[in-house]
Formats: structure tokens, sequence, C-alpha cells
């Protein structure tokens, strides 16, 4: 499956661990929640990088700091009209300071994808469509926006300011 | 009027090319209808039962002269020339084509002008009151907060897949509401706090659909420069535990219903206190910037020739006398007036307008009016700022085009939905019971006194029907057309909900029902009393007993 990431195409260097497949270590792995509430100070000693998948129906806050653990937070889309995950997104970078890879999984079409990468979304998860449609065009679509979040581009309220 | 800058056109020139690639690529097959959907609903583009229909934003309901006519070149060009307003101070089209939404939006962009947020589960187009910055009554004018709002919500990356759609209105009126403030997700009233300070009363979770409810306080006094803030912090909450499981059940009203308004507050409270110091945070200069825009007019002087030219107008025609008392209101400015354009021709769909009187109206707000025409919830148009010596040639004109009627907040100024007419959401007709009340009931108008009937096809309640004095359901009995009828709901300050009164009657018997309410509150009103006040004290069983009653 495509992978966007700092605006191109790139392989997926994570693996995307079974509740009951072995986590390798070393190896860059990324968790289902329920694994990781099961086996978390097993997971936490282990070496190597950890991702977690954060179903959308969690509020991210409950994380609290076991979030410094993680590398990426992997976010779901079921149906690209369910739009919890942006604000799981925006609480992610702000309220908790995450600055790991934030990836959007399920449901992610292109005119979608400038939405998420303002929350502060920097990874996608997208279908064979992206490329062949050069997806890589919908972050352009607009280069002015009327509110801040949480991509630091500037905001037209602060551009008048001057 | 806000006038756009440099950043605001840059912006829109951006969305109508990125919607002239969707249409492209929805043409060309690359989106499917279910991916296009959410697309064109966000640019105002509905499918309806026979064509597509466009809703093009007037936020809160100000227009500009260059802005109707762009609008009555809309209609014959694109459309059958004319075009709806709505219960949501918007326009819209009925027969589009797909293929041309692209170029209509172009040519609106000129005009400043789009269908942004007019459908779709965002935060939709901000309605306010539209005697804003003119009514006797205001704190503060609302429009700068209005716009502040649509600047703020226009394409908001977190708030733009939302359980349902989200309806904001802001009036900044001390104790009237002519915005219906208390049906939408998040009203906001101007209010004065005991040190003097202006800020927000926040109500949330009001609505009508499916199951109609009233707003609540959420916060009693909002200091302004936390508007947005506290906006975001509420949004968020909606994002994350609105319900997505079952349409009806989306929107805030049913998750403030569920949770009571306490927790409610709570939670608002808790996101808003988390979020500390936010960039949102408005300071003074940044509202007085937006603010300037809403600055008055130029007002010339009163002069005491007008009066005597009122004077005699009024005394050489009853008809214009009548009109002045139904349809001009006191101006804050002395020697101006603010007249209601009444949409509501007996017999005429309600909220219709043809391209000519669109042009006509331009005309006349740039002739007489200082160029602003305003848009009502209640489907009518205003022309805020009037002379009052201006007034008998402004109605001599009007009258001439079918829009002088002087029946504003009258038995026959219905408010109606499209209905099954056009909509593909309605279980029945609409405008035809308004045409036929509205025939019926305009040689009553006078003798009735306010009145509010308010028509919906179908239990989504665009026609507000919960909220009418009298309010009209269309319902469909096995094929058939039938009407539940509403009685004592108000859409004002003292909002309330209507009752039904019994069982659904015929299309055919609407008007004979309707004659019988009117007659048991005729009968049993006391000076001063309008129909829901008659209502509460003398109950419903009157009522029922003139409908239904088989002696």
């Amino acid at each position: 499956m495509p992978l966007i990431k700092g605006g191109r195409f790139v392989a997926d260097r994570w693996r995307h661990l079974d509740d009951a497949a072995p986590a390798p270590e070393g190896a860059a792995v990324a968790v289902s929640l329920k694994r990781w509430s099961s086996e978390r100070d097993a997971l936490y000693r282990r070496k190597g990088e950890l991702g977690l998948r954060l179903p959308n129906d969690v509020p991210p806050t409950s994380l609290g700091r076991d979030v410094e653990r993680f590398a990426l937070v992997t976010l779901s889309f079921p149906r690209f009209t369910d739009g919890r995950a942006y604000s799981q997104a925006r609480l992610l970078r702000t309220r908790l300071g995450f600055e790991g890879e934030l990836r959007a999984t399920g449901d992610v079409l292109r005119d979608q994808l400038l939405f998420m990468r303002r929350c502060g979304i920097d990874a996608f998860e997208v279908s064979e469509r992206a490329v062949a449609e050069n997806w890589l065009a919908a972050f352009e679509d607009f280069r002015l926006f009327y509110q801040p979040a949480e991509d630091a581009r500037p905001w037209i309220a602060r551009q008048r300011a001057g | 009027m806000y006038r756009y800058d440099e950043f605001d056109r840059r912006f829109l020139e951006a969305r109508v090319a990125q919607y002239r690639d969707q249409v492209r690529r929805r043409l060309a097959g690359e989106l499917s209808e279910d991916e296009f959907r959410p697309l064109r609903l966000m640019n105002g583009l509905y499918l309806q039962l026979h064509a597509y229909m466009l809703r093009i934003a007037v936020p809160y309901g100000t227009l500009s002269p260059a802005k109707l006519r762009m609008l009555a070149k809309i209609a014959r060009r694109y459309d059958r020339s004319y075009g709806h307003f709505t219960t949501r101070q918007n326009i819209q089209f009925n027969w589009i084509k797909l293929e041309e939404t692209p170029d209509i939006l172009a040519e609106l962009a000129t005009v400043e002008m789009h269908g942004i947020q007019t459908s779709g589960n965002c935060i939709r187009n901000v309605t306010a009151d539209p005697l804003a910055g003119v009514a006797e009554d205001e704190i503060e004018d609302p429009r700068p907060y209005c716009e502040i709002i649509r600047q703020w919500s226009t394409l908001h990356p977190e708030f733009s897949f939302l359980p349902r759609k989200f309806k904001i209105a802001v009036s900044g009126a001390a104790s009237v509401d002519r915005a219906a403030v208390r049906v939408h997700d998040i009203g906001l009233y101007l209010r004065r706090n005991e040190a003097g300070e202006v800020g927000f009363e926040v109500l949330v979770g009001g609505g009508l659909g499916r199951t109609p409810m009233i707003a609540k306080t959420l916060r009693a006094f909002l200091p302004k420069r936390q508007l947005l803030p506290y906006l975001e912090a509420t949004l968020r909450v909606y994002n994350e535990f609105g319900r997505r499981d079952n349409l009806f059940k989306s929107r805030i009203k049913i998750l403030v219903q569920s949770l009571g308004i306490e927790k409610m507050r709570e939670a608002v409270e808790a996101e808003f206190a988390a979020m500390g110091e936010s960039p949102l945070e408005l300071p003074a200069a940044t509202i007085a910037a937006i603010a300037a825009h809403f600055a008055p007019p130029a007002y010339a002087p009163a002069g005491a020739a007008d009066e005597a030219m009122l004077a005699l107008a009024r005394a050489g025609d009853p008809e214009f006398g009548r009109w002045l008392d139904r349809n001009v209101v006191t101006h804050r400015a002395p020697g101006y007036a603010i007249a209601t354009v009444s949409l509501k021709p007996p017999g005429k769909p309600p909220g219709d307008v043809t391209a000519e009187q669109m042009e006509l109206l331009a005309d006349l707000a740039e002739s007489f009016g200082l160029g602003e025409i305003r848009v009502t919830h209640e489907q009518n148009l205003v022309l805020p700022h009037l002379r009052r010596g201006d007034l008998p040639e402004v109605w001599r004109q009007l009258k001439a085009a079918d829009l002088g009627h002087a029946n504003a907040g009258l038995a026959s100024d219905i408010i109606a939905c499209p209905g099954l007419d056009y909509c593909s959401l309605a279980n029945a007709r609409s405008i035809p019971v308004a045409q036929q009340l509205s025939e019926h009931l305009a040689a009553r108008d006078h003798e009735i006194g306010e009145l509010r009937i308010k028509i919906s096809g179908c239990i989504n309640a665009c026609g507000h029907h919960h909220v009418g004095h009298i309010g009209i359901l269309g319902v469909d009995k096995n094929g058939e057309e039938f009407y539940q009828i509403t009685i004592g709901g108000s859409a004002d300050e003292n909002a309330a909900l209507g009752a039904i009164v019994g069982p659904a009657v015929a299309a055919d018997a609407v008007t004979g029902a309707v004659d019988k309410l009117i007659d048991v509150y005729l009968h049993a009103r006391r000076a001063g009393e309008r129909f829901p006040e008659t209502y509460r004290r003398i109950g419903a069983a009157p009522f029922k007993e003139a409908l239904y009653a088989t002696h």
C-alpha cells in the first residue's frame, strides 16, 4: 500500500503486528491499543521503536505520558466522512506534544489530505490510485488558510496583522 | 459591509479552482458519487428530485446591489430566471446543471460570493439578526462576530467532517430575537455583564428536525476575545463524542440531551481550560479591524419636508398606510426607516424572487437604500437604510413589481420549505399549501394581526413548523399527502415548540382547519395577546374541539 510522507511516496519501514504475532527485538513494530494495554511493561522495555494503532473513539489524552514511548501513532478513518481522528491528531500534537509520525489509515482520499496535514498528520496510507492520479498535488490546493492549526503555516488573520 | 481583501480573493479563487478540478474528476470517473457528494455539498450543491440545486451563501444575510445583480444574472443564465430565499438567509437555485457549477461559482467569486459550507456536515453559513446595525434595541452589531466566525470556520481542517451539520446564529439585540438563535446548534447573544463589558451568552443544543429542541445556556458570559477558542472547544467535544451511528441522533442537541447540560458544560469548560492560551484569542485590534467594515453609513440629516411628504402620502393612500404600519420599523438614525420587502404575495411561493425583481431591488437599494439589502430567516428581504421621505416612491416601485405587500409578520407571510415540488427528502408538498393558505388568509390579515404560520414538507423541518404559531408538517399516508398541525410554537426570545393538535388532515382540509384555529384565537384573545399567549392561557382543548368535534 503506498505511503505518502515528506511530500513523496515512500516504503513503509514499520511492521504492523497482529495481537498474536511476536514482537522481535530491535524492529520498528506497531501494535494495537488492546495489545499495548495488556503487554505494556514488556513492550515498554523491549528494544526498538514502537508504534501504536489508536482507534478513533479513544481520547488520546488517556495515553498520558505513555505517548513518549511511541515513534508512530496511526489514526483511523473507517470512512472518510468520519472525522474524529482530526481532533485526535490535533490533541496529540498540541496537548500531548507528540512529535513522532502521525499516520492516517483507512479511507484516506485525495480531497482530505490537506485537512489531515493541517491537523498534524504527516504520513498517509493511500490506495494505488494515489500514484496514478498524483495525489501529492492535493497539498498545494490552498496556500492561504483562515485558521491556525498544527502545520505552523501562516493564517490569514495573522498575515493581515503583519 | 465586509469587503474582501487580497487574502479573501485569492482564497476564494483557490476554492473555485479546487472545485473545478473536483467536478472534472467526477465527470472523468476518478471520483465516485459517494466520494464526490460531501465535496459538492460543501460547495452548496445538492442533487434534488428533478435537477441539481445550488445554495449560495449570503453571510449573515447581507447583500449589496452588485451581489443581487449577479444573482439575477445567474438566475437568467443558468436557471429559470428565479431564485428562492431560505430560512437560513441563503438563496438557492433549483434547476442547475452540474457541468455549469464551476462557472457559476467563478462568476459568484467576482462579487465575493460562494456556496461554501451551505451544506455538508460542517459549520454552516453563520446567520444574524437581519436588522443588525440599524435596530434601536441593539447592544452591539453582531455582524463583525459573524464575519470572524465565517473566516475561522471556512474550510476548518478539524471540523469539516463533523457527525452532522452545525448551525450558528448571532444576535446583538438586547431583548428581542429576530434570528431564531434558540433553535441553532450554537446560539450567541451579545450581552453586557455587571461590569458593563460586552461579551456573549453562549447557548447550545437547539435545533428542529426530527427531535426539536430549544437551546440551553452553556456559558452565561463569555468575554469577546475568547469567542473562537470557546467555539473550538465546543466543536471539539462534539466532534469527539457526538454520535455517528445514527443520522437522526447525530446533532449536538442529542449529545447535550444524553449528557445533560451540566456534563456538557463540564466537558466544554475542561477542553477550553486545557487549551490554555490560544492563538485564536481575538485581540481588540482584530475585532476593531473587522468591525470597521460594518461602520454605519453616512446618514443625511433628517428633513422636516420628509415627514410632511410622508404624512401626505399616507393620507392619500390607505394601502400605503398599511404598508407603513406593517412593514416599516424605526431606524436608529433620525429621518431613516427600515422596510421589509415581502416575498409573500398572496398565492405565490414564499421566498421566490425573479431576476427582474432582484434587479429592481438592487436599483432601489442603490438609489434610495445606501446600497444594502438584508435577507431575513422569514424569507423576506429588508431595505435597512431608507430616507423616510423616500418611502412613498420606494413603495410605489415595489408595488409595481408585486413586492409591496403589507403583510410582514401577518398570517399570509408564511414560511415554507421547497417541499416535494423540488426536494428529494420531502414527503409532501409545501408550496401549494402555502399558496392556498396565503391566498385565503390575505383578506383576513389585518383582522388577525401578527401570526406566524410555518410549513415543512417533511420531518427535517426546514420550514421551521415546530416554532410556528401554527405549524404545518407534511406527512405521507399510504401515498397520500396529509398535514399534521401544531400550535403554540415560537421562534423568538420566548422560543417554544408547538404541540400537535390532533390527527393529520388531508391537503384540501388544511385551509379550513387553519381558519378554525384562527377563529378560536380571535374569539378568545385579550387585547395585545398574540396566538401563542392565548394558546398558553386557554390551553389546547378549545382548538382541538374546533378542529375535531363532530357535533
